[in-house]
């Protein structure tokens, strides 16, 4: 099956979807959001099966259409679309155990009608960033990339009688804004310098530059944009306050698929650059380092003061961004004894959604439940609920970086890379991260296990969906902490 | 094999999670366990102990578990030992039953993980996964009004340590080329690193362990952390867990890095005589029966880091490795035994307080003779494990190719003397501790104390006996080194 075809069922789900919404059952929209899970999942299955060019059968008049040009189908790019399938579905299910928040800040308080279009709207996010994991081009790259922000400006002002949601919908929608006008000047600048669009001959008109500033300069703005999609530091502030604001299932995405799209987008602009043969290759490093050390120490110090569950884990994801782009910084291929800064930052991102859309599951429901999100709610969960407590502690020490759990993994790889790259000053910030990350991840812990409920709390009962969501996060995040093989071979 | 003595605890431990009877099933994988480990000590050699799973390829690294040399098959020995001793002697506060046993196996499974993992990943890994319910443990089920406080000093303290211990060894792993600890030790050997590398490595190594075995000044988080810990916790933490900073050195650092190791060698001989001299005198004036023997478990850390400073003073030293392990091994046994019969006293009579005691042999009588023999054990008492290892210690800082008459005497014979007068203050405390626990008139707590059942006597007597064999014929451990 040609690799195209995937973003083409992709966009035919959410028509379909959309369509279910208009004309199915008007105040029971479970079977949208099935509809979409259960889509997601089958195309999922097809991106294994899905070829691009270089593999299609003899004489396939599809292998040398025009579109090659901006499209590109390999390992990584298969890495990504099935990431961003999965992370899609997931979120999909997360909302069908939100419907009661849904209804509830919506037009019509108390029925379901007019949330339809949350199952929707996601499934159109995924179709644009699985086109970002393929992109070629940077015009393609660009819309791909519209897609998926123009659909995030709805998704989280979705709630339009929550001021918090509406807040944070505001807040998203002037700094994506803003975003987009750097990365546009970026791709002015960058088509300037070197006359393409395309990502290779960027690279390859570059190995041949004379004054490459005009050619930094619009790596910089663009990095400056990619930074929004990543949440990195210049471009961080936004995340506490949307992340906070807008519905969890929504924060989420924005956490896990959003990212891991401009990451992919990141390292396809980035590899050409950073060849041994571009004269940029320092200047770039320079610059992601700096991004990468800003970024630890924001997101990992700012989470230490954090009371509020949700803002902590919308720092900690500033946090891991640093981490990431340290491994980008520390750039290195694959070779015998490393698995390179590409491969270190899939693997990452691969545990990184396995354990955040596990956390977000439970904070859904911990919401819902005790109208909280402090991480006061948790006092005493450990007594209330063991193994909803134990299953977030896994998850908080595997975010912390313990060992034995996928998060370590991670970490160790991206700490190797900068060791190997001699970047000293780079591990002495990420260790300083780290420890930061022991304290506040485990301050989690600690209201679980330590400290005493509130006179009121109850138990938190998961329902069965977000219940076998859970355990099968948490069970990937010990197995891949032991066995982190599958993910590797995955991404070669 | 030894992959079966890892999962045994860790299965019973998800088997109370899921229902089982807590304490038979907590007693039951301790006995597999501890017939297991006593298998393998017996037969060491054998290839079937041995378990190697390839996790990843680039870099290589292996869950590989296998008894590298005699040093491993006697950690793994008090491992199990301990924990039938801990799982035998802890009470479970009602209704915690669960959470007390299957931690107390958690942190068993970790500690036998790090002491026969092969390979650098999984030797830390194991180290971490037992610290996590020993964390918890202390802040759950802890005694006293602020173990919440203590709890999260130690999981902040530890868990920094950790970091900087995870630095050197990634450092250590990059310098040598390899995750294999053997492999490890032969490149090294093969193509010693640069010196000046080796010297920061060696610093973070003995900060980072030295954090862990709560080496002076690293060391305020222990005695607060032992009186606040569940007793089962306190045995297998102070009795084993402990264990692994020194081990680690012993094994990756002296071998890996022998000249960063001796470039720090004044400064570690400074240190260690802070445990034994500093800490000691600390002890001394310890008004609870907890916090002092938390200290003093503290200070006897110096004799073996007195052992570890010898083999840095000169790597040819062939007495200080085994007296090393003796000295780790009984003092294992002898915090654990002790920690467990703290727990039946403040158990019996509401307090550890050591001005509210008193008299108590009267109406415990066993209490008091199994209690003064592991006091005596600690202060050194010839016939028992700790004066073997103790003794051994001392002579290996002056054993041949470590000390040349003809030179005087280096930083190590100095030390060495000095810290022979912590048996004084050992015997000071330990002594003291006894006296007003044991005799003089009896109070209204001491006098009606019902004398220990043959069942509470079980876990003591087991460690009784085992330090004895070990005083009298030293040969029984040291023949498998």
């Amino acid at each position: 099956m040609p690799a195209y075809y995937l973003e083409a069922l992709t966009v035919a789900l959410g028509i379909l979807l959309l369509m279910l919404e208009a004309f199915g059952p008007a105040h029971d929209k479970r079977l949208v959001g099935f509809t979409a899970a259960f889509g997601l999942a089958i195309i999922f299955i097809f991106n294994f099966f899905a070829v691009g060019p270089d593999q299609a059968a003899e004489g396939k008049a599809w292998a040398t259409w025009p579109l090659w040009d901006f499209y590109q189908f390999d390992a990584t790019a298969r890495f990504y679309k099935g990431f961003a399938l999965l992370c899609t579905a997931l979120v999909v299910l997360m909302s069908l155990d939100y419907r009661s928040i849904l209804a509830k800040y919506t037009d019509h308080p108390g029925t379901e009608s007019a949330t339809g279009e949350y199952y929707a709207l996601p499934v159109f996010a995924c179709a644009g960033m699985m086109w970002m994991a393929s992109a070629t081009d940077l015009l393609g790259a660009f819309v791909a990339l519209e897609l998926v922000t123009i659909t995030f400006y709805v998704l989280v002002a979705f709630l339009r009688r929550n001021l918090g949601s509406l807040e944070a919908g505001v807040k998203y929608l002037i700094l994506g804004a803003l975003s987009t006008g750097f990365l546009v000047y970026g791709i002015a600048w960058i088509y300037g310098a070197t006359g393409t669009m395309n990502l290779a001959g960027i690279g390859e008109k570059a190995a041949t530059m004379g004054d490459t500033t005009y050619l930094l300069f619009g790596t910089a703005l663009i990095l400056v944009a990619m930074a929004f999609k990543i949440g990195a530091v210049p471009m961080q502030v936004w995340i506490p306050d949307v992340y906070q604001g807008a519905p969890t299932p929504t924060t989420a995405f924005l956490s896990v698929g959003s990212k891991a799209a401009g990451f992919v987008l990141l390292l396809r602009f980035l590899d050409p650059l950073l060849q041994d043969a571009s004269p940029v290759r320092e200047q770039v490093l320079m610059m992601l380092g700096l991004i990468a050390a800003a970024t630890l120490l924001v997101g990992n110090l700012a989470a230490v003061g954090q009371t509020n569950f949700k803002r902590l884990l919308a720092y900690s994801s500033i946090a891991h961004a640093g981490f990431l782009v340290l491994a980008i910084a520390a750039w290195a291929p694959a070779s015998s004894t490393d698995p390179g800064s590409i491969a270190t930052v899939g693997f990452y991102l691969a545990t990184y959604l396995v354990m955040t859309l596990a956390a977000f599951f439970i904070l859904a429901q911990v919401r819902i439940q005790s109208e909280s999100e402090e991480i006061d709610a948790f006092n005493g969960l450990g007594k209330r609920s063991p193994l909803l407590a134990l299953a977030l502690t896994v998850l908080m020490a595997a975010m912390a970086g313990v060992p034995l759990t996928a998060g370590f993994i991670g970490k160790f790889f991206v700490f190797s890379l900068a060791v190997h790259a001699g970047l000293w000053w780079g591990v002495g910030i990420a260790f300083i991260g780290a420890a930061a990350g022991f304290y506040y991840y485990f301050k989690l812990i600690r209201a679980m296990w330590w400290m005493d409920s509130a006179a009121n709390a109850r138990p938190v009962n998961l329902p069965t969906i977000t219940r076998a969501a859970v355990a099968t996060l948490v069970l990937l995040t010990l197995v891949l902490g032991i066995y982190p093989k599958p993910i590797l071979w995955m991404l070669s | 094999m030894l992959l079966a003595l890892v999962l045994i605890p860790i299965l019973a431990a998800l088997a109370i999670l899921g229902g089982a009877k807590p304490r038979q099933a907590a007693l039951a994988a301790a006995l597999v366990n501890a017939a297991l480990g006593v298998a393998a000590a017996l037969q060491p050699k054998a290839g079937f102990w041995n378990f190697s799973l390839n996790v990843l390829e680039k870099p290589e690294i292996t869950l590989s578990l296998g008894l590298l040399d005699g040093m491993s098959v006697v950690m793994l020995l008090l491992s199990v030992i301990v924990t039938l001793a801990a799982i035998l002697s802890g009470k479970a506060p009602e209704g915690r039953e669960k959470l007390y046993y299957s931690s107390s196996l958690l942190i068993s499974a970790g500690a036998i993980g790090a002491f026969v993992a092969t390979d650098l990943f999984f030797f830390y890994a194991f180290h971490e996964l037992a610290l996590i319910p020993t964390f918890l443990m202390i802040g759950m089920l802890g005694r006293g009004t602020d173990r919440r406080a203590t709890a999260w000093k130690i999981t902040i303290y530890l868990g920094f340590g950790s970091l900087v211990l995870l630095a050197g060894l990634v450092w250590l792993a990059s310098a040598t080329g390899s995750y294999s600890i053997p492999e490890m030790i032969e490149n090294a050997k093969a193509s010693p690193i640069d010196p000046a590398a080796q010297k920061s490595i060696a610093a973070f190594l003995i900060v980072g362990f030295g954090i862990l075995v709560s080496l002076f000044p690293f060391h305020s988080w222990a005695a607060p952390a032992y009186a606040s810990a569940p007793a089962p916790t306190a045995m297998l933490h102070a009795g084993v867990l402990k264990k692994f900073g020194l081990y680690g050195l012993l094994r990756l650092a002296l071998p890996i890095v022998p000249d960063g190791m001796q470039a720090w060698l004044t400064p570690l001989c400074v240190l260690l005589l802070g445990n034994i001299l500093w800490v000691g005198l600390v002890t001394i004036w310890q008004k609870r029966l907890d916090t002092l023997l938390g200290n003093s478990s503290v200070m006897h850390m110096g004799y073996i880091f007195l052992a570890i400073a010898a083999l840095a003073a000169s790597p040819s030293n062939s007495l200080a490795q085994p007296a090393a392990v003796l000295l780790m091994f009984a003092h294992g046994i002898s915090i654990a035994m002790a920690f467990g019969l703290a727990d039946r006293i403040e158990r019996s009579t509401g307090t550890l307080d050591l001005d509210q005691l008193g008299g108590l042999a009267k109406a415990a009588p066993k209490l008091a003779f199994l209690f003064g023999l592991v006091t005596m054990a600690s202060i050194g008492l010839p016939g028992l494990a700790n004066f073997a290892g103790e003794v051994m210690v001392f002579i290996s800082s002056f054993a041949p190719g470590s000390y040349d008459a003809a030179k005087g005497l280096g930083p190590v014979q100095i030390t060495c003397i000095l810290a022979i007068w912590g048996v004084v203050i050992s015997a000071v405390y330990g002594l003291r501790a006894f006296r007003k626990i044991f005799q003089g008139p009896s109070n209204a707590r001491t006098e009606a104390v019902a004398d220990l059942t043959l069942c509470d006597r079980a876990p003591a007597i087991l460690l009784a006996i085992i330090l004895l064999a070990v005083g009298i014929f030293p040969k029984l451990l040291l023949s498998l080194l």
